[in-house]
């Protein structure tokens, strides 16, 4: 059905041609895409679909938002197409993960950077954990930086590839304790790196918050420590790092959201940034959100600007050595 | 036995309705080339939204289970396999249609993906606890092992001799390396952005397979089109059941093959099918017929890919870990309903749960009983005039291949490697070990990195990859299988030397 409208958005782009110049006062006449550079079924392809799916209502922008998977290299390909390929008409929408295209584009290799778009509004923000096995002798995050220092470079933590939310962690973690650690990035995301802690392959893992808690509820993990500036309201009894002496941020933690590609009209732009949050807001929407262990965080396009320069500044220094 | 008291969930009268559009619906997207069983389920999610838990959930383990059949229906017909699991699938199947036997092709690939799928499916109800434990029980090294073990089955596998099998499947491995690497974040050989996320394995399958007999299709011209009309022979479905009871072995196997290989999280399905058409093959006596359109291949390769369905949901089920891609999309199907996989979900939820469970049995039924009804309708495609016929299968491998991901970068790859596999083949390699590279070569490589990271940091290499009663016994399989392919080629030079001699 996605693809279907999808397709009908396509066609109709054809028929109507170009954007009329009237101020986008009729903004939006038709359907809108929106790209998310990982496959269907992932967790920003699971809550990008929950989150748009009151776009059709006539309190938000009276036009349905069909999502088109661009998956492959971390997110790599779709954010390149958004940057380069994708038209700058408003009709395109494409979601952010933070801090991964940022990293990416200070790593190099990709045609994007944080200037090659415009935010529009943030709906999640997914904390980084630390998790450790049922069974591990670990039961805060002071036990792992003793092991770790009394045996440098021996600590294996998974997490779910360079460059994303957990490796930043990773580097964060490292920095802040002073200990030698070893991350292993996982070809199969945060589900993969799971299992690697669960089976017991490596010592821990830092992990999404939504599927920590998961794994916690079945049972397989003890989640020692949040990455991220306060507690969260889904694991009121897990300390943050920083309360437990370590001096980090919330530099790691996913945020997800909606951005258009740069050039498009600045009307779009500005009605797009008034709409979306408040379609965030939607009680339908956070109960949705809610049921899947997702953490919402709505934020509008001027804290987000704020934010993406914030993080530009910390990942630039933290990957600098690498 | 707790599954038997939620029986009658499945047969409420709306119930087995959405059972009924899940298991059809979900036989014609697997039927067309290029959806996968993962974006079939992925595009009905969004369906399950408006229906309780329980429901949503028939509709997508009745889909899940029919798209991996319905795969083989193009696999079949047309050469195309819609996804990895239906590669062996087309090596057998797609002769017999061309012999006017499609229909009994049909027939038995539904048979076959039904006795497999309910002897998946069962495991799943019987034996999650202990399964669980074997899921967990692969490692990296474990994983690594494996897939070299796929890499010897490469030389052996539907190719005119060893060193032509190994020589695709080393141009698959080297396909595998294209794009950013999955670890380190490496560029390699992307000379066009749409190598940028590498070869996507669905258009790779489409254009390996499709465009070459599309090309001598079109190569032949329309001269004697009118004297190359198969004659599709009828087959009674009672001599179906009975050419199924009569290769016991080859059921057996897959079955066997298919629900051990599902089990493990993120190889299984794609190289069960392959796996289990090699090792039948290898026990067969009959095993100069593979290839040439045997009832075995195809029973083998179908059982097995239906009988990973069960299992391969273990891990999702009792630990909360999609093992697989269409895994992780039927997580989002229970996360809408704010349903955790894992106890929750068999503590708090049995209905849904078991009502799952059941609704993928009763599919199975529904699906051998559905694709027995058209198999014979279906297999007058081989009918169809050659000219006519190249057109609809190279439109059908544009489409699945754009269709993958939505893009034109994806047609471009599936066209290019097909064009290249076209000449290829008239030097007498064959597209199956090539695909193979290609789907061993991220495993083997990934799990090798992941490996030695962790076996620098703590015990070393050797020590790591070498030992441990998992990796022995891989190891062992490994140079048995290697022994076996050198001895059967050399008996098979000694043979034909004898011949050349004699004449």
């Amino acid at each position: 059905m996605k693809k279907l409208l999808a397709g009908a958005a396509m066609a109709l782009m054809a028929v109507t041609g170009t954007a009329s110049a009237d101020g986008h006062a009729n903004y939006p006449e038709r359907p809108i895409m929106m790209m998310v550079s990982y496959g269907a079924g992932g967790a920003t392809d699971f809550q990008a679909r929950i989150v748009t799916m009151t776009a059709g209502n006539e309190d938000a922008l009276g036009m349905p938002i069909a999502i088109l998977n661009k998956p492959g290299a971390g997110g790599r390909v779709g954010w390149n197409w958004l940057a380069t390929q994708a038209e700058a008409d408003g009709y395109t929408l494409g979601a952010y993960n933070i801090p991964h295209f940022i990293a990416q584009s200070i790593k190099g290799g990709v045609e994007y950077s944080a200037e090659s778009f415009e935010p529009i509004a943030n709906w999640g923000a997914d904390p980084a954990v630390f998790v450790v096995g049922k069974d591990s002798e670990f039961n805060s995050m002071n036990d792992v930086v003793e092991f770790a220092k009394a045996n440098p470079g021996k600590l294996t933590f998974s997490g779910a590839g360079l460059f994303v939310g957990h490796h930043i962690a990773a580097l964060q973690l490292e920095k802040a304790s002073g200990a030698k650690l070893a991350y292993i990035p996982n070809n199969k995301g945060g589900a993969g790196a799971m299992k690697a802690v669960i089976a017991g392959e490596v010592m821990g893992g830092v992990n999404n918050l939504s599927d920590a808690f998961r794994a916690r509820e079945a049972g397989n993990v003890k989640i020692l420590g949040v990455f991220d500036l306060e507690r969260n309201d889904f694991l009121p009894d897990v300390p943050t790092l920083k309360e437990q002496g370590y001096e980090i941020d919330n530099a790691s933690v996913n945020f997800r959201g909606v951005m258009v590609p740069k050039g498009t009209p600045q009307g779009i732009i500005d009605k797009l940034a008034a709409t979306v949050p408040t379609m965030f807001e939607n009680g339908r929407v956070a109960g949705k959100m809610k049921a899947g262990g997702s953490p919402m965080h709505i934020m509008t396009r001027d804290e987000v600007l704020e934010m993406w320069a914030a993080r530009e500044e910390t990942l630039k220094e933290l990957l600098a050595g690498l | 036995m707790e599954f038997l008291a939620y029986m009658g969930d499945v047969f409420i009268p709306f119930n087995f309705l959405l059972l009924l559009i899940g298991t059809i619906g979900g036989l014609i997207l697997g039927a067309t080339p290029g959806l996968s069983p993962t974006m079939a389920v992925a595009l009905l999610i969004p369906f399950t939204f408006q229906l309780e838990a329980a429901q949503g959930l028939i509709l997508l383990g009745a889909a899940y289970t029919s798209t991996v059949a319905g795969g083989a229906v193009s696999a079949i017909l047309l050469k195309i396999p819609g996804a990895p699991a239906n590669i062996a699938t087309t090596l057998d199947g797609h002769t017999m249609a061309k012999k006017g036997e499609g229909a009994k092709a049909l027939q038995l690939s539904f048979l076959s993906s039904a006795v497999g799928g309910i002897f998946g499916v069962l495991l799943l109800i019987f034996l999650t606890p202990v399964l669980a434990k074997w899921a967990l029980a692969f490692g990296p090294s474990h994983l690594f092992w494996l897939a070299i073990l796929g890499v010897t089955v490469i030389g052996t596998l539907d190719s005119s001799s060893v060193v032509k099998g190994l020589l695709s499947g080393c141009i698959g491995l080297w396909l595998s390396t294209i794009g950013f690497d999955d670890i380190m974040g490496a560029q390699r050989f992307i000379f066009h952005p749409a190598l940028g996320g590498g070869i996507n394995i669905i258009a790779a399958l489409i254009g390996l397979f499709a465009i070459p007999q599309v090309i001598s299709m079109f190569a032949k011209g329309r001269v004697d089109s009118g004297a190359e009309v198969i004659e599709v022979k009828k087959h009674p479905i009672g001599s179906a059941f009975r050419a199924l009871a009569s290769h016991p072995r080859a059921l057996g196997i897959g079955t066997a093959v298919g629900s051990v290989i599902g089990l493990i999280p993120g190889v299984g399905g794609q190289i069960a099918g392959l796996v289990a058409y090699d090792q039948s093959k290898k026990f067969s006596p009959e095993r100069d017929k593979f290839g040439t359109g045997h009832s075995e291949g195809v029973i083998a390769a179908e059982s097995a890919n239906n009988a990973m369905v069960g299992p391969s949901l273990v891990p999702l089920l009792t630990l909360s870990i999609p093992g697989s891609p269409t895994a992780a999309v039927l997580l989002g199907g229970l996360l809408i309903h704010g349903i955790f996989p894992g106890s929750d979900l068999f503590d708090n939820h049995p209905d849904v749960a078991w009502t799952f469970i059941n609704s993928m049995l009763i599919g199975q039924v529904l699906m051998c009983l559905f694709g027995l009804y058209v198999a014979g309708l279906a297999a007058r495609v081989a009918q169809v005039p050659q000219s006519v016929m190249a057109a609809i299968v190279l439109a059908l491998a544009v489409f699945g291949s754009y269709s993958v991901q939505s893009s034109m970068g994806d047609v471009y790859v599936m066209a290019a490697l097909g064009t290249g596999m076209y000449f290829l083949e008239r030097f007498g390699f064959s597209a199956a070990p090539l695909v193979l590279g290609l789907i061993l070569g991220p495993i083997a490589e990934a799990n090798f990195i992941q490996g030695s990271m962790i076996a620098t940091a703590t015990d070393g290499l050797a020590p790591y990859f070498l030992t441990g009663v998992l990796n022995l016994t891989l190891i062992v399989i490994v140079i048995a299988s290697i022994f076996y392919s050198v001895w059967m080629e050399l008996r098979a030079r000694r043979y034909t030397n004898k011949e050349e001699m004699m004449t």
